[in-house]
């Protein structure tokens, strides 16, 4: 049976009743320690042993972290850091649960990265509905820099950090990297063109990196023991350890930090019980609503970012829904479809316009009033987003929130297409019968 | 490839009209739908494929504006590159291999208009675009023929104002963008963003807060779909019914090139027109909507003769009789310099070189003025070294020395903003009073009014690298490190409540700071500088020369010329009111309004024997006229206007003049024939050639090259003339599109009814080949008399003591005011602010003891009158701000010319408290 292992959150389940206070998390995990430590080494020497680590950024994107700290412009100050705490992905708490419970171990590893790239100013953009993770999160930077380990000169090391905490007003597209950098400098959060990359020009038009909460609280762990030490764990590319959020129709939903490598099997039947009341898995989505679905006759294929390319999905933000046989399909594709309509930011037209036209045509699809061609017309309107509907998704939109609109239509085709054509076609079918009743 | 133009190096970096010859190392090579083309590194793709013929469709790039990847309309295929890339956001690299019409692109193309048109009302029939719409254009040439949306459009209120000239409807609406992003980034008013998001996006404006911008009918140009309407345009025409001729705007000395578009002989519309030198297609709300006063029924459309009960229309020949009549005894009487002519900076080059020989040759007066002491003197504005508008997106720094540029001549300061925020060149502005420019300022300066010379001369200081003191202009130290280019000094009025003296001495401080030093001017009446370069100044003939300097050759064509300077506005209303002067031209002007001592000019008014009104409107100069000689105006005329620049443009003409007036110019012809001279002058082109001829500045800008150069020309031609774009224009600006290239041809020449005439000389004179780049054909003409330079030393002017007691009143114009432009156009009528306010700064207001809006008693040296007072953050404390162009009691009852400033004592009614009391 799969066992957790357990690395970010080691500490936050060892002492559930106080593993955010400054006190608890200096005495009993060592917090700072590991930033003391790194303010011994040279900022580039950090840089190599994260890419050693193969860390690959825990937001949705799986990009190599330490990768992307080596494309900062060499001698172009000042540099920001900015984190993305602005956890909007539906079925995605793992951030959610680091704010709330670990807050120190993000600071530290905040204070680690900063260092590493010698930003100054550090910004973390929490999402405005994190209420308990704010106040934890801003109680743990005043005990930081009450305590030396932010501010001027830290440690007698000479580096200085500042760092802001920024909530955020209640928008999932805050949490695409650009629009994250656009709502920090007081625009509306839309995600603006690339390149210029933030690495070359992001925040204030500064050099700036920008990192998942999780990828920052897995910093610390890796200049205490090491690149290869986290190299050694996981699979492939796929390095470490990552906490998975498991939701929907299991026995025990929740974050499991895992190994990766190990089996769909493994986190869904092993650690969260299975599907809840003994009833069939009809199908699962492995990384979060964006991600194309997958069915139970995947569920043994390992939890490898790669892999999962492979199969024309992702494991994104590591949440995994799982629905079972009661389930209809149509109704979880137009509630995913109600949500991107609703997040859409409106700065791209195929997504402004095109989110909330697939909304409508999925919700007559799902309530008897679908016509019999409406998925193959979905799929062809859904080619103006994402030309080839084939992921990894090309896109026809600025950031990836317009492929998401049309990802789980793809699935509901791939996997369910005959079933639903021949619904529309019964729907149909019936309405026309009733019209004639009642003519 | 255009190779007629301008070389790239002597043009901002967005230049737009050429791109450089091959085998510059700043150039790419790629391949454009198989065709292999060469443009300058860095370029947008989407303006390298239209240059080389490869149309991409766009909705929310504009040429002017950073490109911001909205519309997504203009993808296209680039080998090499994941996914489809935005034209309007791909710098072009060398080998790039770029196809714009692959399936693919034509499946995005598709699919965008499918998208955009969901929610489209598709209301085209009864929307203002229809027939001219970038969205009805685009889906014809690149969209579906059909819509799979079946369910429900987006439903707003349609349409609701967004400010008193502007509507919006958001049903039309496609969130481009373009109209937020001119708001925040071209006119620096950023009143307007989005709302809302996904389909719910809408343009939004603040609560309680209008989009009340000088420049909001940009917005309405640019919106490429009908969400954005004029009121003053909203179903006056459909535009296929429209006649469109290109002119120069002449609301301000900037002289915008736009594009008059009239139906049925009324003019219904303005648009800008992209004119890379001047204004980059931008139009100031005064000048896009000032059109009306054209067909107001307040127009003199007669010729008028006072008897006893009043004015009455008569005949021509009877009323120019009469005015030659009036003129000839009382030069018979008391000699030429008994006559005296006011005014010519509202009318053409044509109307002023007619008149200046009028007056100069033919009657023999040189008591001649087109400023009213409003201005400069001529020798500072007609000899300093010039610059051109484009030298503020070049220049090492600029220095603003005079008015508030948003209120006088908008869309200078929009060029001004632009070097300043968006080219990083540092401007230092120094002003009695906050402007609209200070928050763009590099750095802001304050000065007492009348004394700026201690301020100037730490500017100058720190210009020529010495280290200053003041903490305020410390910022400029860092920003001048490493600029190279000349100092450009814009240079006009600050207040009319003190006389130029000590703005002119400021000036002379700047032109001898070393190294190259140039004048903009911002004087802001229309074609004032037409008519100093033409010889409406004392002391001057036409062609920036000087009556000494100039006497052999102008009276070649004149056969005389004044023997002595004569008078300037002052010295003129001065004899006018103590009778040394008999009679009074006014030439377009008002000396009432226009001049700042309205007692003084009362009193010319009253004394003079004579009054001859050469006006369009019955202002207050007319009531005075014996005789009234109605004359036609912008958009009735073709002819020329030169702007601030000295840029000689074309005037179009456009609607058949009202009633029976005539040209300015051919009423000077009219009464030098009546006068014993016959200019021989039967058409405008006659007169430009004779200006080419005869006026030493204005060598080789005749009929021929004006009608040619698009953006006209910069005098003298001779330091200008690689500037000249050729190219027929007529219909520009009515599109949303930018300009076409330059052809390599000159395109076929417009010609206006009034031009049947053929000019006289069609053989291709030296101007021909003045822009043909490898031509060694003939140089451009040089000046046969050595210009006029100002000799940039003026004596400091008096000192006046502090007085603790007194508010020094500053008194300029704002964009809106009582002036005819407003107050005969009903959109800008509604939005003028008639009545006089006495603006001061918070403090002294609570000083006072009284509310914002109560009348107080403000005395000068000269008058005492009762204005309401209003607190203003812009008013330095000690010093009070008056509007000047307001009807009724207001700033020009208060000045006095001879005084070196005006103090004003305020006093709550009734007794009680006063300023320091």
């Amino acid at each position: 049976m799969a066992e957790e292992t357990r690395l970010v959150t080691k500490f936050l389940r060892e002492r559930p009743d106080d593993s955010w206070t400054f006190e608890a998390a200096r005495t009993h995990n060592a917090a700072y320690t590991a930033l003391e430590r790194a303010l011994t080494m040279e900022p580039a020497t950090i840089v190599e042993e994260v890419q050693t680590s193969g860390l690959r950024g825990r937001g949705g994107a799986g990009f190599g972290a330490g990768q992307k700290w080596s494309f900062l412009p060499k001698d172009v100050f000042p540099r920001y850091l900015a984190v993305n705490a602005d956890e909007g992905e539906p079925s995605t708490f793992k951030d959610h649960m680091l704010l709330e419970r670990d807050p120190h171990q993000i600071v530290e590893g905040v204070a680690i990265t900063a260092f590493a790239i010698q930003a100054h100013h550090a910004f973390i953009y929490i999402r405005g509905e994190f209420g308990l993770g704010a106040e934890r999160l801003e109680q743990a930077v005043a005990d930081a820099y009450a305590n030396g380990f932010l501010g001027k000169d830290i440690l007698g090391s000479g580096f200085d950090l500042e760092l802001i905490i920024h909530r955020g007003a209640g928008c999932y597209i805050a949490g695409d990297e650009t629009g994250l950098l656009s709502s920090l400098e007081g625009e509306r959060a839309m995600p603006r063109i690339k390149p210029p990359f933030p690495a070359v020009q992001g925040l204030y038009a500064a050099p700036t990196v920008v990192n998942n909460v999780e990828t920052l609280s897995t910093i610390p762990h890796i200049v205490r023991n090491g690149g290869e030490w986290y190299a050694g764990m996981g699979v492939n590319k796929s390095t470490g350890t990552r906490i998975f959020s498991v939701s929907g129709m299991v026995e025990k939903p929740g974050n499991y930090e895992v190994e990766l490598g190990i089996t769909f099997r493994d986190l869904i039947e092993g650690l969260a019980g299975g599907v809840r009341g003994g009833k069939q898995m009809k199908f699962f989505i492995p990384g979060g609503a964006s991600a194309p679905w997958l069915l139970p006759e995947h569920l043994d294929e390992p939890l490898d970012m790669d892999r999962a390319s492979e199969l024309r999905t992702m494991l994104g933000s590591g949440a995994i829904m799982v629905f079972d046989e009661t389930v209809d399909p149509l109704l979880v594709s137009w509630r995913l479809a109600k949500f991107y309509a609703h997040e859409s930011c409106g700065k791209c037209t195929p997504c402004r316009e095109g989110s909330g036209w697939i909304e409508k045509i999925l919700y007559r699809m799902a309530n008897g009033l679908g016509r019999p061609d409406d998925l193959d017309l979905l799929l062809d309107m859904g080619q103006n987003i994402v030309p080839g509907l084939n992921a990894p998704f090309a896109q026809t939109t600025i950031c990836a929130l317009g492929p998401s609109t049309m990802s789980h239509v793809v699935s509901l085709d791939r996997w369910f297409g005959d079933e639903i054509r021949a619904r529309l076609a019964a729907d149909h079918a019936r309405r026309a019968t009733l019209q004639v009743a009642s003519a | 490839m255009t190779t007629n133009a301008v070389p790239m190096s002597q043009w901002p970096s967005d230049h737009r009209y050429t791109i450089p010859v091959a085998g510059d190392q700043d150039v790419v090579t790629l391949t454009i739908d198989d065709k292999v083309v060469q443009a300058p590194r860095g370029e947008l793709l989407i303006k390298v494929a239209q240059e080389h013929g490869s149309y991409i469709p766009r909705f929310c790039y504009h040429e002017r504006m950073k490109p911001v990847g909205m519309c997504r309309m203009c993808l296209v295929e680039v080998e090499g590159m994941r996914g489809l890339q935005i034209s309007c956001a791909t710098p072009v690299v060398d080998g790039m291999i770029v196809r714009t019409q692959a399936p693919a692109v034509k499946q995005a193309q598709d699919g965008v208009l499918e998208f955009l048109l969901i929610n489209h009302p598709l209301d085209c029939p009864v929307c203002d675009r229809g027939g001219e719409c970038p969205l009805q254009d685009q889906t014809l040439a690149f969209g579906p023929g059909e819509s799979r949306y079946v369910e429900e459009k987006r439903h707003f209120e349609k349409p609701i104002p967004i400010s008193d000239l502007v509507l919006l409807d958001r049903e039309r609406c496609i969130q481009c963008g373009r109209c937020t992003r001119f708001a925040a980034e071209i006119a620096g008013d950023a009143l307007i963003d989005f709302g809302g998001r996904g389909g719910a996006t809408e343009v939004i404006t603040y609560p309680e807060q209008p989009f009340d911008s000088y420049f909001s009918g940009n917005v309405v140009q640019i919106c490429p779909v009908g969400a954005l309407t004029a009121q003053a345009y909203r179903f006056k025409a459909r535009p296929w019914d429209l006649d469109v001729a290109e002119t120069s705007c002449q609301t301000c000395s900037v002289g915008c090139r736009s594009s008059v578009d009239s139906t049925s002989n009324r003019i219904v519309r303005l648009l800008g027109v992209d004119s890379e030198p001047v204004n980059h297609g931008w139009l100031c709300d005064k000048g896009r909507y000032g059109y009306d006063w054209v067909h107001s029924d307040a127009r003199l459309r007669a010729p008028a003769v006072r008897t006893g009960g009043g004015l009455a229309d008569t005949s021509w020949p009877e009323a120019l009789d009469a005015a030659a009549d009036v003129i000839r005894r009382a030069v018979d009487a008391h000699g030429p310099a008994s006559v005296a002519v006011l005014g010519g900076a509202r009318g053409t080059n044509e109307d002023a070189y007619a008149w200046a020989r009028l007056a100069k040759g033919v009657i023999g007066t040189d008591h001649i003025d087109a400023q009213l002491a409003d201005g400069l003197p001529a020798e500072v504005v007609v000899g300093m070294p010039r610059a051109t508008i484009a030298d503020l997106d070049r220049a090492r720094a600029i220095v603003v020395l005079g008015p508030d540029l948003k209120e006088t001549v908008p869309v200078l300061a929009l060029r001004a903003r632009r070097a300043a925020v968006d080219l990083g060149v540092p401007l230092v502005e120094i002003s009695p009073v906050d402007t609209g420019l200070t928050r763009d300022a590099s750095v802001s300066v304050r000065h007492r009014p009348g004394a700026p010379g201690d301020v100037v001369q730490e500017v100058v200081d720190v210009l020529g690298g010495v280290t200053t003191r003041r903490g305020d202009l410390s910022p400029l130290v860092p920003a001048l490190e490493g600029r190279e280019g000349p100092v450009v000094v814009v240079l006009g009025r600050p207040s009319l409540a003190e006389p130029s003296d000590a703005t002119v001495h400021a000036a002379s401080l700047l032109a001898n700071l070393t190294g190259d030093v140039r004048f903009l001017s911002a004087l802001p009446a229309a074609n004032v500088h037409g008519a100093l370069d033409l010889g409406l100044a004392p002391g001057f003939l036409p062609g920036r020369v000087d009556l000494d300097a100039g006497r052999a050759h102008v009276e070649a064509t004149w056969g005389a010329v004044p023997a002595e300077p004569g008078l300037d506005a002052t010295g003129i209303l001065r004899g006018a009111a103590d009778g040394a002067i008999k009679v009074l031209v006014l030439l377009g002007c008002d000396p009432l309004a226009d001049f700042p001592d309205r007692s003084l000019a009362v009193a010319a008014l009253t004394n003079v024997e004579h009054v001859i009104s050469v006006a369009a409107f019955p202002d207050g100069g007319v009531a005075y006229a014996d005789l009234v000689l109605a004359r036609t105006m912008w958009g009735e005329e073709s002819g020329s206007t030169t702007n601030l620049e000295g840029r000689v443009m074309r005037l179009g003409r456009k609607v058949t003049p009202e009633g029976t007036t005539m040209e300015a110019w051919r009423i000077a012809g009219e009464l030098a024939a009546r006068l014993g001279t016959d200019f021989d002058l039967e058409t405008v082109e006659e007169v430009q050639d004779e200006i080419a001829r005869v006026a030493p500045a204005f060598a080789g800008v005749d009929a021929r090259l004006l009608r040619r150069a698009r953006d006209g020309v910069v005098l003298p031609l001779a330091e200008h003339a690689d500037e000249i774009v050729f190219g027929a224009v007529a219909g520009a600006g009515v599109s949303w599109e930018p300009i076409p290239p330059a052809p390599a041809e000159p395109a076929p020449e417009e010609v206006t009814p009034e031009e049947t005439t053929p000019p006289a000389d069609e053989a291709p004179g030296p101007a021909e080949d003045l822009a043909t780049p490898d031509a060694a054909g003939p140089a451009a003409p040089v000046p046969p008399v050595a210009l006029f330079a100002w000799d940039t030393s003026a004596p400091a002017p008096t000192v006046v003591p502090e007085d603790a007691y007194s508010l020094r009143l500053v008194a300029a114009p704002t964009l809106y005011g009582s002036d005819p432009v407003c107050a005969a156009s009903p959109p800008l009528a509604r939005l003028a602010d008639d009545e006089s306010t006495l603006l001061v700064h918070p403090r002294t207001i609570d000083g006072l003891g009284v509310g914002p809006g109560d009348l107080v008693r403000v005395s000068s040296a000269t008058a005492a009158i009762e204005l309401p007072v209003r607190p203003d953050g812009r008013v330095p404390e000690g010093t009070a701000l008056v509007a000047t162009n307001r009807s009724g009691a207001g700033a020009f009852d208060l000045v006095d010319v001879s005084d070196p400033l005006t103090e004003l004592r305020v006093e709550t009614i009734g007794g009680g408290s006063g300023v320091g009391a």
